[in-house]
């Protein structure tokens, strides 16, 4: 099937089988390898990315199901160079370590921020919740997303 | 060497970074070769049964297949070695049966690999191993260690008598310790379970092996803890190809947590078959195959006796341990139990008469191996478990029992080290101050009060302690070696000068996580006195680095970052020869302090770039000695470093529910000198984080078939955010007299330290309304906690 898809401001058009997963699509066919595959199960939100300006887990839907939306991606998020804040928040209070889980954290994260600006630590918490750290017990991750959110 | 210190000691933020929030980063499964095909597995759907018949035929006309590989065809290649041979107490060695790269006859878990399908895609592959078609026999299985041994217990290798691979003790003869107990004023006794772990790394295991005809060389990509050791392993003990024709690359890799430390079954396939078919290879775990195959952890069943005299003074302990080891033998397997768990039975206490006896068992399981902390927080489980649950059986303070029973601080240098009953010696350590540090910070001396106003409100409040020790950068390899270690376990350390005074380091360590393209760089850059942008820190390719045993036991810097500094040492010796030289000086004249090759007592001096730059320009240069700055080192420790700490958890239980909270988490930990304060927090952090998984989340349910009934993360607890207060870290550094660094490791601490921790708080808050519980059984899940209210 034939699906026409803008990623990270890029139209894109390919046939693609009906059982491919988003998030293969992206990996495998736009070689956008930021965006993780850590489990089977929907999760553990490595893959999570922005589909219509909503975090959304790419495991969760197939490609031809994202067919005219406009998706972004860990490797679009940052703009001319410069880094997102929360990219930025990550780096400054070491919210990674192996950072397989990362990009999936910081697209979680955007989310929450464009909605809930100032968001408590409880909430940033609970916002995590579709996502699994193994490295950091995500005390720097709450950190880097309150870090963020100061400076946004 | 460099007086000033503009990095060590500092917070400096990760360089790796950008890479890895940008969506840069390049693991194992980013990789596309050139020609590429993929495997899948077919795994056996049950633990313990024959292999009646393979049909492939139809499997083999499927589209994009290309080829097929069974058990048959590989039954002549070795099967994957175990890496440390431990002996039964009689003597003999340990059962050590075949673990092949694929199953031919009989299967002995479930996900034991029956054939390996090649196709041109993934789907190709995965819709194909569909159609292969397996006609098994079921047999009866066991899972459980303790019922494993026991007659007429299913077995799991015919020729291994009752699945024991190895009885063995450590410590003071049996009669001397029944001894010392007989004489006990009380004896606290524990029967218990440490529940088996998935390590869940979060990215995937992925493999890509890769044949080059012209050059008749292998590249291996893989995600491993150790390329130096996987390539030795594969090559030498199970493919029995030549080491240099062997490529064996780590890129960045999501974790290990020791999961990635093994050499899998899969990485040899994938390596061998790349040649048989000519084309590059690649699979990748799915999580679902992580939760079957990836080593367990922990799986112990212990019955452990702490004596104690009237005053509380420890006199004896006694441990007995079945050790799950799984099916078939992983890579340091045998160690974890035994050397790594029956060595630290003496913990941070005097304790004068020891005796633990492990027996390693064969279960019809997934294999069992190193998980974050190996054997260590199985020990300080036992150990800091009794402590607390002494102090409430005898009515004494859980924190005056330990100071009671503390080892009195020594630095290792003017006063020796600390001999134990269980074969090691502490370097250096002081265990009363931590305590007091963490009764401080958590505000000990409130908390009772605390803890009976809740009471009063309605609410159940705990608190628990833990004051561990460990072992790390386990050494020195003549040691290990008559302990059994089939490796040395030294570090290679690189350090190359470019003509420019820039620098390239290429270490046996391998960073998955820990941050040693930052620690490392800030080593070298002060060490060299010079800017950490000048450093690079380059590690996992075999074919750039010269040697490496890899990262696990928390030996990173201890072990690599000594190797390291060994070459630096060659590095700043020859420079001064360089620069007494050109100053026309005797080299004992030079002193190198903050980047300068100096006169002593002279404003006279060169920088580091014009040293480096006349090595590889020497025009004006000494005639005896060889142009060029480029230095390897191996580093063989002369001990094990001792890092210790002191958790503190406090726990709220929900009356109504069982469910347990955790409310604070105090972590204070010695780890010796800090090169990054902020990397050593986030260490802990974590380790603390998957210690609290195993007391409240975490654990492996097999089921009388063999089948794991929690084998995803639907099922499977895994820790989450909102299970988590903002962690309390504090410290204290007792540097390691024995390594140049003064460092001791820190990557285990958390997960070692904590466990016991959050057990004893809901024990503690437990007793605090009379319910005298002994034990809960981990996970600690709210109905196993309201069945132990109610």
């Amino acid at each position: 099937m034939n699906i026409k898809i803008k990623v990270n401001g890029v139209e894109q058009s390919h046939d693609v089988e009906p059982r491919l997963l988003l998030s293969h699509y992206l990996r495998d066919t736009l070689r956008l390898t930021g965006t993780h595959i850590g489990c089977d199960t929907s999760g553990c939100g490595a893959c999570t990315i922005h589909v219509d300006g909503k975090a959304v887990k790419s495991c969760t839907m197939l490609a031809v199901q994202a067919s005219g939306c406009d998706i972004v991606t860990i490797e679009g998020l940052s703009s001319n160079g410069t880094l997102h804040p929360l990219q930025e928040g990550f780096n400054q209070e070491h919210g990674l370590q192996c950072g397989f889980c990362t990009p999936g954290m910081i697209m979680t994260a955007a989310d929450l921020l464009k909605n809930n600006p100032k968001p408590s630590e409880g909430e940033i918490r609970h916002s995590l919740e579709g996502n699994i750290c193994r490295c950091t017990g995500y005390h720097n991750i709450v950190k880097s997303i309150q870090y963020a959110a100061k400076k946004m | 060497m460099s007086a000033t210190t503009a990095y060590i000691g500092k917070s400096v933020k990760r360089v790796e970074d950008k890479r890895f929030t940008t969506g840069k980063g390049k693991y194992t499964d980013d990789i596309i070769l050139p020609g590429m095909v993929h495997g899948a597995f077919v795994r056996s759907p049950y633990a313990n049964s024959k292999i009646k018949k393979i049909d492939i035929s139809k499997a083999k006309a499927m589209p994009g297949v290309v080829a097929i590989f069974t058990g048959a065809d590989v039954a002549a290649i070795n099967g994957v070695p175990c890496g440390w041979q431990v002996n039964f107490k009689n003597g003999d060695t340990m059962k050590e049966p075949k673990h092949p790269l694929l199953v031919a006859d009989r299967t002995k878990h479930v996900g034991d690999p029956v054939a390996f399908v090649i196709a041109n895609t993934r789907e190709q592959a995965k819709d194909a191993i569909e159609a292969v078609v397996v006609e098994y026999e079921k047999l009866k299985c066991v899972t459980n260690p303790a019922e494993a041994v026991k007659p007429g217990a299913p077995l799991v290798h015919d020729d291994v008598p009752n699945n024991i691979c190895f009885d063995w003790e450590l410590g003071n003869p049996k009669s001397e310790v029944d001894e010392a107990m007989s004489k006990a004023a009380h004896v606290t006794t524990l029967d218990f379970v440490n529940q088996r772990l998935v390590p869940n790394a979060m990215e995937p295991r992925s493999y890509i092996g890769s044949y080059d005809e012209t050059s008749d060389k292998y590249t291996l990509y893989t995600s491993t803890q150790n390329p130096h050791l996987i390539r030795l392993l594969m090559c030498a003990f199970v493919l029995g190809i030549p080491e240099h024709k062997v490529r064996v690359v780590g890129p960045d890799v999501g974790g290990g947590f020791g999961s990635k430390i093994f050499h899998y079954t899969e990485e040899a396939l994938v390596t061998w078959c790349s040649k048989q078919i000519g084309k590059p290879i690649k699979w990748t775990s799915e999580r679902s195959e992580s939760f079957l195959l990836d080593a367990h952890g922990r799986d112990h069943v212990t019955k452990a006796e702490m004596g104690f005299d009237k005053d509380g003074k420890i006199l004896a302990l006694r441990v007995k341990t079945f050790a799950n080891l799984g099916a078939y033998l992983s890579t340091f397997s045998t160690c974890v139990p035994t050397y790594l768990h029956g060595t630290l039975m003496q913990g941070l206490y005097t304790t004068p008469k020891i005796n633990v006896d492990v027996t390693g068992v064969f279960t019809h399981t997934n294999v069992v191996d190193a998980y974050r902390g190996a054997g260590r927080p199985e020990a300080t489980y036992l150990l800091e478990r009794l402590l607390d649950l002494g102090a409430l059986e005898m009515g004494v303070d859980p924190a005056d029992l330990r100071f009671k029973n503390f080892i009195p601080p020594f630095d290792g240098v003017k006063q020796p080290g600390y001999q134990t009953q269980v074969a090691l010696q502490y370097d250096s350590g002081n265990y009363e101050g931590i305590l007091k540090k963490g009764l401080e910070m958590v505000g000990y001396k409130d908390f009772r009060k605390q803890q009976k106003e809740a009471a009063g409100n309605g609410k159940l409040l705990g608190i628990g302690f833990s004051t561990y020790i460990e072992a790390c950068g386990i050494a020195p390899s003549a040691v290990v070696g008559s302990l059994g270690a089939r490796a040395g376990l030294y570090e290679v350390g690189q350090v190359r000068v470019q003509p420019t005074g820039k620098v390239s380091v290429f270490t046996g360590s391998h960073s998955h996580g820990q941050g040693h393209e930052t620690t490392f760089a800030q080593v070298v850059a002060d060490k060299l006195g010079i800017p950490m942008e000048d450093v690079d820190i380059i590690h996992g390719d075999s074919d750039t680095v010269a040697f490496g045993m890899g990262t696990y036991g928390s030996r990173s810097l201890a072990v690599g970052g000594s190797a390291i500094m060994k070459s630096i040492d060659k590095i700043v010796a020859k420079g001064k020869l360089i620069a007494a030289h050109k100053l026309e000086v005797s080299g004992e004249d030079i002193e190198f302090v903050d980047g300068k090759f100096t006169v002593k007592g002279t404003s006279k001096s060169l920088t580091f770039g014009e040293i480096a730059l006349t090595a590889y320009v020497p025009h004006v240069y000494p005639a005896d000695l060889e142009p060029g700055l480029d230095f390897s080192s191996f580093y063989d420790p002369k001990n094990f470093t001792y890092p210790f700490g002191c958790h503190i958890a406090i726990v709220e239980i929900d009356k109504e529910t069982g469910k347990v909270s955790l409310k604070r988490f105090v972590a204070v930990d010695d780890v010796g000198t800090v090169i990054n304060p902020m990397i050593v927090e986030g260490q802990i952090h974590g380790g603390v984080a998957q210690g609290v998984g195993q007391a409240l989340h975490e654990g492996v349910e097999y089921d009388e078939e063999g089948q794991i009934s929690n084998g995803s993360y639907m099922d499977y607890c895994m820790p989450r955010a909102d299970d988590f207060p903002m962690f309390e870290t504090g410290s204290q550094v007792t540097p390691c007299p024995h390594n140049p660094l003064g460092v001791k490791g820190a990557g285990e601490a958390g997960c070692i330290g904590s466990t016991p921790a959050v057990v004893n708080a809901v024990v503690d808050a437990l007793w605090s309304v009379g319910k005298k519980v002994k034990d809960l059984r981990m996970p600690m899940t709210p109905e196993r906690v309201w069945n132990a209210m109610n």
